[in-house]
């Protein structure tokens, strides 16, 4: 099992397999709404989104635009994600429309799984999937959990990683993981952690 | 309110509603379907706008079956919007 493609949204800035791909050049921009144009996502429902999903959109996006994917079939790709907020940012917005008139629009957001589904309907993936929250990023858990899908050959390839957003501060790292592809990092939860803690600014 | 102002208005309130933010007022034609082809609304969007009936024009579904006719193009939400308010003046 290896890592064929890494992506990593930290600080305002967007990096693809260890390379800067987009960096906020102007302070007080809609970061979001920034990354979208810059990194030409082209994908309307994007704005209807709450932040979580806009950030695991974008961070998928990056980690899988250049890859093809038409030798899976749809059942073939599972998603694992985790964070330590939850869906907190929708929540408390859900909570403040149902003072006056609750919005259906914000409550289908206030469950943290739903970013999978955003990204299952965006790639046509219909593999197994989870959300995990932890306190911290939990390397061990996400690869033992990915580990098991992909040897017991539910799936051969996996979406998994981080993805979380709270206040003002988002964080997203997401790998995809393949079985049958050697080009790579191998899959290993010293490799994820290691990638997730990484200080890229010295690769700019 | 005339029917014309109404149906601009319409359009306006449910670009801000549904974060159409790919769209103008003019993308929308007034007897557009609003769901599947021409705006592709879903049904999380057809709650959206129960709510802005409700909330700009006081104006509450009695009956969740008449969606489907109201909410056709933006013509018959303002057609029902006028009935509506013609017969509560009455």
């Amino acid at each position: 099992m290896h890592i064929t493609s890494f992506c990593k949204i930290r600080n305002h800035k967007v990096w693809r397999n260890e390379e800067l791909i987009y960096e906020r050049k102007t302070e007080g921009t809609d970061i979001l709404q920034d990354m979208y144009d810059q990194l030409t996502l082209n994908y309307p429902k994007f704005f209807k989104m709450d932040d979580l999903c806009k950030l695991g959109t974008l961070a998928a996006h990056v980690l899988l635009h250049h890859l093809r994917l038409e030798n899976y079939q749809p059942e073939d790709i599972g998603i694992v994600l985790s964070n330590s907020n939850a869906s907190i940012e929708a929540d408390v917005k859900y909570y403040e429309s149902s003072k006056a008139y609750p919005s259906p629009a914000l409550f289908v957001y206030t469950l943290p799984n739903i970013v999978i589904g955003e990204i299952s309907i965006r790639y046509g993936c219909k593999g197994e999937n989870a959300f995990f929250v932890s306190e911290q990023f939990d390397a061990r858990l996400l690869h033992f959990y990915v580990m098991d899908l992909l040897r017991h050959q539910r799936i051969k390839a996996c979406i998994c990683g981080w993805s979380d957003v709270v206040n003002d501060t988002m964080e997203a790292c997401l790998f995809f993981v393949e079985v049958g592809n050697h080009n790579g990092v191998n899959f290993t939860a010293e490799n994820i952690d290691k990638y997730y803690k990484q200080d890229l600014n010295g690769k700019e | 309110m005339e029917r014309n102002e109404l149906i601009q208005q319409l359009k306006e309130q449910i670009i801000k509603q549904l974060n159409l933010v790919d769209k103008k007022p003019e993308d929308i034609g007034d007897d557009d379907p609003l769901f599947v082809e021409g705006l592709g609304l879903d049904s999380i969007d057809a709650l959206e706008l129960i709510v802005l009936l409700q909330q700009e024009y006081n104006i509450k579904l009695n009956n969740a079956e008449e969606g489907q006719s109201i909410f056709r193009s933006v013509s018959t939400m303002a057609d029902y919007i006028l009935e509506r308010q013609a017969g509560s003046a009455n």
